[in-house]
């Protein structure tokens, strides 16, 4: 599921099927925002090859993907702390948002 | 005693939202502010929201904190947006413009919540309130209305329009009270929380008196009276103490092992929306399941469900039931439930529209995926599907002919399918004066809508709550009628409408001649000591 992967020198990709039950709802959507708020990194995510990336710290842009269970969401960050961005995203989506997140 | 001021006194009907009993101070709460505010340059505009969106933030922490549980939930989503960058800067960018700060803020809010609004899922659509909430939190605090937690007489029976949960969590319930609202929902966040707490809540009341001193809130019988006599009052204070006694007394009942009366027994089964039902601690006294709704798949994903999604989810509750039997409803969406991609747009009249079988048969390439996965988890229980909205038999064969065409072709396809017991739901007054002509095996009364098309009243128009009555006499001759042919052909009937979970009307449906009901789960227990003490020759 994890497929990180180092392109383009700064820029680090991951990609994970969204298992999450009623898609990327409200609860999903403000746990994957907090845990991106919390890297200094800029982190975009998209939905199923949507053509547009947006940013994975808003709340409002990630409800907007309007995700549904089993869409592959990709994540791409770029900084200094990018690939461990990528990781913990890929992971949280990947686990189904745990209640005791990092 | 003035025999005419006891006439005049009012009483306003509305649904259930949460069942219970408030006697107290009457309170108008007015939630959407709309006073006039003085706007200073872009410079102050912009200083007056970040101080508005601090305020919101702080308050909305602290409900959070004190609520806790599923309720913190519910606010996560609002301290998020509050803290949203690419949602808030081009609210800043429109005051910098000119914009004044209020309007800036309500138009921002304005197009997020229509856009929820037309999201096909219920889920998505039900946020659009919690927008509203903080779109009139900050509001309230722009336009200089008192922001604070308004100081509300303990006990109270609190009106208003509706009541986004944030509102509702500022509320101190500790003494009791209740939530009279004249819009709302049963299905809304506030609905349920105030069922988690057990605060009384009746909904869509429609208009109500602006001005009363004291009200008189029945959950159960969903009616609002306002500065009751003491005639009124006695009334409702016995129906209270006996509501009391019998919630204490029904659960003792749930562990019996049947009901009966008049020496037959009676068939108690549970009706489930969605698999997650039946985690209810009720649902493991049902005799099983009498109406198993599947419209919640088609809200699951985009698009339509797959057969696996279907199959997963059949499986899932006949595994639970065991050897009891499960009813499975084949889609029911038109009518109030458009479900895009799938149901008809522009109908003038979608009650009466291509709904329920009707759409099934004119989409077989939607509705053999559902057959397919029904076949499939046929082996595995004992289950039954039921076709709804059928008014000739000729429907019942086509569906027939094409199930058990599905059925053959799986077999080909050497895979083990079975094809189950067909039965039909009675709904359209047509198949309900003709039930003879149908080769089913089995009928469920649909009696929400039964009542609804014989009485010509859309029952969530609160204008007709008089005239909808499911107990009238024709309502209760297409009961009985069933029933009874139901009883000289061998066949099963239950009902599984709201009547099944009513006390009021059990009576009149046992008399009618029916043996099973079929009840939400936080019904059954109710309803087992209802039939209980008709049985003792008591009354309900």
């Amino acid at each position: 599921m994890l497929e990180t992967s180092k392109a383009n020198g700064q820029i680090f990709t991951g990609s994970v099927r969204l298992i999450h039950a009623v898609g990327m709802h409200a609860r999903p959507a403000v746990r994957l925002t907090k845990l991106a708020k919390k890297f200094n990194a800029h982190i975009l995510i998209r939905a199923s090859n949507a053509a547009e990336w947006t940013n994975a710290k808003s709340v409002a842009k990630v409800m907007a993907l309007r995700a549904v269970r089993d869409s592959i969401i990709e994540i791409q960050a770029s900084g200094e702390d990018a690939e461990a961005a990528v990781a913990a995203l890929v992971d949280l989506v990947a686990t189904d948002f745990p209640d005791s997140g990092p | 005693m003035n025999m005419r001021a006891e006439i005049a006194r009012v009483a306003y009907r509305g649904r259930t939202a949460s069942i219970g009993f408030a006697h107290g101070p009457f309170v108008r709460v007015d939630v959407v502010p709309n006073g006039k505010r003085q706007i200073g340059t872009p410079g102050d505009e912009k200083l007056a929201i970040r101080a508005a969106l601090d305020l919101a933030g702080r308050q909305i922490a602290l409900l959070a904190n004190a609520a806790g549980g599923e309720a913190s939930q519910i606010l996560e989503f609002q301290v998020a947006l509050l803290d949203d960058e690419d949602f808030l800067d081009p609210i800043f960018a429109a005051i910098h413009a000119g914009t004044p700060a209020d309007e800036a803020w309500s138009s921002a809010l304005e197009e997020q919540i229509a856009d929820y609004n037309s999201a096909p899922d219920e889920y998505l659509q039900a946020r659009s309130s919690d927008l509203a909430d903080l779109r009139d939190r900050v509001l309230r605090t722009l336009r200089g209305g008192a922001n604070e937690a308004p100081k509300l007489p303990s006990g109270a029976v609190i009106c208003a329009d509706d009541l986004p949960p944030s509102r509702f969590l500022e509320i101190d319930w500790s003494s009791g009270g209740g939530l009279a609202l004249l819009r709302g929902s049963p299905t809304s966040h506030v609905a349920l929380l105030a069922r988690a707490r057990g605060i009384p809540m009746v909904v869509q009341l429609g208009a109500v008196a602006e001005r009363a001193q004291t009200a008189l809130l029945d959950g159960e019988h969903a009616t609002l009276e306002l500065d009751p006599g003491t005639e009124q009052i006695d009334v409702f204070e016995r129906r209270r103490e006996a509501h009391r006694k019998s919630r204490a007394a029904a659960h003792a009942f749930l562990r019996r092992p049947a009901a009966s009366w008049d020496g037959e027994k009676i068939r108690l089964l549970i009706n489930i929306q969605r698999v997650e039902d039946l985690a209810h601690g009720d649902a493991q006294y049902a005799d099983g399941i009498g109406l198993m709704r599947t419209e919640f798949l088609l809200g699951e994903q985009a698009g339509l469900p797959d057969e696996e999604s279907h199959y997963l989810a059949y499986d899932a509750v006949l595994r639970w039931a065991g050897k009891r039997p499960v009813t499975i409803r084949t889609f029911d969406a038109g009518g109030d439930k458009p479900v895009l991609g799938f149901t008809k747009d522009g109908e003038a009249n979608p009650f009466l529209g291509v709904r329920g079988l009707r759409l099934c048969l004119a989409r077989p390439d939607i509705f053999t995926v559902q057959l397919r996965a029904l076949a499939r988890a046929a082996m595995h229980g004992n289950l039954k599907v039921m076709f709804p909205m059928v008014t000739t038999p000729e429907e019942l064969e086509a569906a027939r002919t094409l199930f058990a065409d599905v059925v053959s072709r799986l077999q080909a396809e050497g895979i083990p399918v079975v094809l189950p017991e067909l039965g039909i739901m009675v709904e359209v007054p047509a198949a309900a004066l003709t039930i003879e002509r149908f080769k089913a095996s089995f009928f469920s009364i649909g009696s929400n809508d039964l009542a609804q098309y014989v009485t010509a009243c859309d029952r969530t128009n609160g204008a007709l709550a008089k005239l909808s009555d499911p107990l009238h006499p024709a309502v209760l001759e297409l009961i009985g009628r069933t029933a009874q042919y139901g009883k000289r052909a061998g066949i099963s009937v239950s009902l599984c409408g709201e009547m099944a979970g009513d006390p009021r009307c059990i009576p009149a449906l046992l008399s009618c001649g029916l043996r099973e009901l079929s009840v939400n789960p936080s019904a059954l227990a109710q309803v087992k000591q209802t039939i209980d003490g008709l049985s003792r020759g008591g009354h309900p």
